[in-house]
């Protein structure tokens, strides 16, 4: 695969002649399941994703069933998950944890990051710099197999005898390091510190080649001031993900030690199982500390190329230059800065000194100034627009709306004199769903069906993207908002039930119309899975530039060829964003037309 | 059976191909490609845009008022007032902007729907406007920060009373013990070494001052009026004792000992009279009684609120609040840890 890389370097044209020649020598094997092709390699994750989702969306119906109507039985407890955990159509409070764990760290870790960068960042990248593919494209295909491997690993803990993780998706220690405490303690988290393990290596493998694409391959007039939103928010939520998922990876490695040698950095005054333990010294608080400068970015990670593709999808279909690109540019690098600095908000409750605590409460709200600079700018970009409802497009304005209202709750959160009563409830819960779950979910159905026609030469059906967003959209609101009043009762999350608490029976009400909610939103996803699947095959053939659309990817012809463009590459004269520009007789001006005498780049002056 | 199943199942997998063949057909014979978005899409989505908007205004009004009252009643802590007026404060002004931010987004959805026949402003950036909306949230910030700030740090800090309740929660799989500091109102040290059936919290022995301390299960009592200085232990995993209505919480983590301090305000007897707990309680009665549980009298709670294994879900204590006499008749009863162990 020498080729591809000297001819994205270089120039092109000395090698065009032998990329046809190459094609008729890959194998099958070559060309769909060890592919080098960054349009290959990212279906893969797209599709890998999607299968993720659903089992993880198959997971939370479950045990919202057991959260609505507790002690009920229900057969397909039993039929799922087996004798063991839902005998008699009852389901065990183990079964219950591990759910929930498995179903949060798919949703996060293979869905929202994996999935959503690793399917668009793919896709994207090469496409809208104008380049013939990533820059190793070796690297970018382990990225994947390291992904896949780690998708298998993850799943294959759900049919072990003790069960999968079940600490929660952050297993904090000493509950995930000590299998007395609980049988997901034992084998399944190893099984879950291995995979996860590999996802850090394959996140990191596709971060530093996007990392280093986009620095490298642009075609001649991309200047960085000219590139996409898309791919800014991609290169930026890469430089995040190298810097914070190491340390993850560290946080991981210390907890391996702690489970199977016998050290403690994690462990200190334990008694348990009838013994008391040898390991004194360490601290729970520390594995907090190393998972949270993660784990906060990690949720930018999972937003912020939902925020790029939605950008994108917003500006195409208000046909208007998206409002303040500078400022958006400005706002995401902002974002992704503040976001290693405010680690600390989940750790109010952990007894650290309360003036620790007022610093991560001042950079935390600071985030809200970026992030309101992001709504208002996307709602200018709609003011006095001319907005073409493609399905994308419904489902981009919906991540404006959730975005705003689950950001709003977070300056509630954030707050940790407010946090001492909301900490921990399903407050949180309802918070966390609607501002990363729900908008990044809708930023990927969004990119999905707007880059549809990039993917699988076709298109999706609109009338059922349209009967699909708006369920979903229900659906959600429907799920995540009650959740804040049972926050605000006094509800803790991660529950198995709530009737042993007499205090709670009157919220019942509550979890039903949850529980009814989130049977609607998932019925709603499996009109999303036939359209998606019958399109692939099936669906109506798309024009070169379906969306009038100004970014390159879209001057490639419809067919998957290898290096992208048949000839020479592209050369970029304009931003991305002339929409509607007075002077011209289309709404669009695409990147690649030349600036006429006397006509400034970049929007008004 | 089941081959009549499979034969069902492929007859109609073939109906539905010969449904989809027909639709194909009928979709590539037209000359606008289906994809395309037509005035009359944009017009749909834009009015359901605007009627989400008012549907979704009037279900988060409705939980309001359908579920006002079941949120937390009246702090029952000195400095959960405090915690609820600034609550209440930040919520103004969040709600504003969730409204006017969504309802603005709703409104354009509709309004500036695509028509064939329009064509959209080129704007692309305004410097004062981007000015304004940078500086309106800063401000609004500096606000919620000031405020927030202040008041933690006056609930975190030591408090003023030199001879608080002292009152340890030990939290393991899957209970709460507490431990009040005897006469000598002071802990002696603890020991997890030592740990056994008789010595569940793993006191000291060697520790002279363990002797007068008491242990409780089950339920606590405090005194109204009194500072309560908790501290908090764990034997086994972190758990975290959530108060809410007090408006307390702290983890307890193993190898380390966290503290929280709150002064009550309110007796469990009068908690009991507030007109939101009495309707909470009769509507949660009347559930009760349709079911055939007994019915329930309010009483305050500590939860755990950190995952802690199978049975998290079920780590609670009943904490009742008394008058100082009450609470000291009480306290009087209970069995000291020498006098337990010397049984
Ligand atoms: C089908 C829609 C979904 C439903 C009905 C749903 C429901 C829930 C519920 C009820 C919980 C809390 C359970 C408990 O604390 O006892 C939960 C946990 C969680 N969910 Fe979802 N969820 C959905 C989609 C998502 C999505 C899209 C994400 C992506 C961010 C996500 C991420 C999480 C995470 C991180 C947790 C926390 C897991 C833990 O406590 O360790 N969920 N989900
Ligand atoms: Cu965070
Ligand atoms: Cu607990």
């Amino acid at each position: 695969m020498e080729h591809t890389h000297a001819a994205t370097l270089h120039g092109h044209d000395a090698h065009d002649h032998d990329h046809a020649h190459h094609e008729h020598h890959q194998t099958f094997v070559q060309k769909y399941v060890f592919s080098q092709d960054h349009k290959v390699i990212s279906r893969q994750f797209l599709i890998t994703a999607v299968v993720m989702a659903v089992i993880a969306m198959m997971m939370s119906i479950l045990f919202r069933l057991q959260l609505a109507w507790p002690g009920e039985k229900f057969a397909i407890f039993e039929i799922l998950l087996g004798k063991k955990w839902g005998k008699d159509g009852i389901l065990d409070p183990n079964a219950y944890l591990a759910l929930v764990t498995i179903h949060g760290t798919i949703m996060v870790f293979f869905v929202l990051t994996g999935g959503l960068s690793g399917t668009f960042s793919n896709l994207l990248i090469p496409y809208q710099i104008g380049a013939r593919d990533m820059a190793s494209g070796f690297l970018n295909m382990l990225s994947y197999w390291f992904f896949f491997l780690s998708s298998v690993i993850m799943l294959s803990s759900l049919f072990i005898e003790d069960g999968p993780a079940s600490g929660g998706w952050t297993v904090y220690p000493p509950l995930s390091a000590l299998p007395e405490a609980i049988p997901g303690s034992k084998l399944g988290m190893t099984l879950w510190l291995t995979s996860m393990t590999l996802f850090v290596v394959s996140s990191l493998l596709g971060s530093l080649n996007y990392i280093v694409t986009v620095l490298n391959l642009r075609t001649k007039g991309m200047k960085m001031t000219r590139l996409p939103l898309t791919v800014w928010a991609f290169l930026i939520t890469a430089i995040l993900g190298v810097l914070s998922f190491p340390v993850l990876v560290s946080c991981v490695l210390l907890l391996i030690f702690d489970r199977s040698m016998g050290t403690s950095f994690y462990l200190s005054d334990i008694y348990i199982g009838g013994r008391p333990l040898e390991q004194v010294g360490g601290s729970p608080i520390l594995f907090e500390h190393l998972f949270w400068f993660l784990g906060h970015p990690e949720v930018y990670i999972v937003i912020l190329p939902a925020f790029g593709i939605t950008s994108e999808i917003i500006s195409t279909n208000a046909r208007k230059p998206i409002f303040g690109y500078r400022a958006m540019v400005g706002s995401l690098i902002a974002i992704a800065f503040l976001s290693c600095i405010v680690w600390g908000h989940h750790m109010f409750m952990t007894g650290m000194n309360p003036f620790l605590g007022s610093v991560f409460v001042f950079t935390t709200l600071l985030i809200a100034i970026p992030s309101a600079v992001k709504a208002f700018n996307y709602l200018t970009t709609l003011w006095r627009g001319n907005i073409q409802y493609t399905p994308a497009m419904v489902f981009s304005i919906g991540l404006v709306s959730s975005f705003v209202t689950g950001g709003v709750t977070g300056i509630i959160l954030a707050d940790s004199t407010l946090d001492i009563t909301i900490h921990d409830t399903y407050f949180v819960v309802g918070h966390f769903h609607i501002v990363m779950g729900v908008s990044a979910i809708f930023g990927m159905f969004a990119g999905v069906y707007h880059w549809f026609p990039k993917m699988f030469l076709r298109t999706m059906n609109k009338k059922l993207g349209y009967l699909h967003f708006w369920l979903t959209f229900i659906g959600a609101y429907g799920v995540f908002f009650p959740m804040h009043f049972l926050g605000l009762a006094g509800v803790p999350r991660r529950y198995y039930t709530n009737s042993n608490f007499p205090i709670f029976d009157n919220l019942v009400d509550m979890n039903v119309i949850i529980t009814c909610s989130a049977i609607l939103a998932a019925f709603a996803q499996m009109i999303f899975l036939i359209n998606f699947f019958y399109s692939i095959f099936r669906g109506e053939k798309a024009s070169q530039n379906p969306w009038r659309s100004n970014s390159l990817e879209w001057t490639t012809p419809m067919a998957h060829i290898h290096g992208n463009w048949p000839g020479a590459l592209p050369e970029v004269h304009r931003w991305p964003y002339d929409y509607s520009k007075p002077g011209y007789e289309e709404d669009f001006v695409p990147q690649t037309v030349p600036l006429a005498p006397g006509e400034e780049d970049g929007g008004e002056h | 059976m089941i081959l009549l199943y499979i034969v069902a199942f492929i007859l109609l997998c073939i109906a539905c191909n010969q449904l989809f063949k027909v639709f194909e057909l009928s979709r590539d014979l037209r000359g606008e490609p289906l994809y395309k978005v037509t005035d009359s899409d944009n017009q749909f989505s834009g009015r359901t845009f605007l009627l989400f908007g008012i549907v979704f205004f009037g279900f988060f009004f409705w939980q309001l008022i359908e579920w006002g009252h079941k949120l937390l009643p009246k702090s029952a802590s000195e400095h959960g007032e405090k915690i609820d007026a600034l609550m209440n404060a930040n919520w103004a002004i969040v709600i504003t902007v969730f409204l006017v931010v969504n309802g603005l987004l709703f409104f354009f959805a509709w309004k500036y729907r695509g028509r064939k026949d329009h064509k959209a402003s080129y704007i692309s950036h305004n410097n004062k406007l981007e000015m304004i909306w940078t500086v309106i949230p800063a401000i609004a910030l500096a606000f919620i920060i000031i405020f927030g700030l202040k008041y933690w740090n006056e609930i975190m800090k030591k408090g003023s009373d030199p001879n608080p309740v002292k009152i340890e929660l030990y939290a393991k799989q899957f209970d709460w013990t507490a431990r009040y500091a005897g006469k000598d109102n002071e802990f002696g040290i603890d020991n997890y070494l030592q740990i056994s059936g008789a010595n569940s919290v793993g006191l000291d022995t060697n520790d002279a001052r363990c002797n007068d301390d008491i242990l409780v299960k089950n339920e606590f009592h405090i005194p109204i009026g009194r500072d309560v200085e908790f501290q908090f232990r764990s034997r086994d995993v972190i758990h975290s004792a959530l108060m809410p209505h007090f408006r307390a919480q702290m983890n307890c983590v193993p190898g380390q000992v966290t503290s929280f301090r709150f002064k009550p305000t309110i007796t469990t007897v009068d908690m009991r009279k507030d007109p939101q707990v009495i309707r909470n309680i009769e509507e949660i009665n009347a559930l009760r009684a349709k079911r055939g549980d007994d019915p329930i009298e309010f009483d305050y709670l500590l939860l755990c609120n950190k995952v802690c294994g199978a049975s998290h879900y079920n780590m609670q204590m009943k904490i009742v609040v008394e008058s100082e006499a009450d609470y000291n008749a009480w306290l009087a009863k209970q069995k000291t840890f020498k006098q337990v162990a010397s049984k």
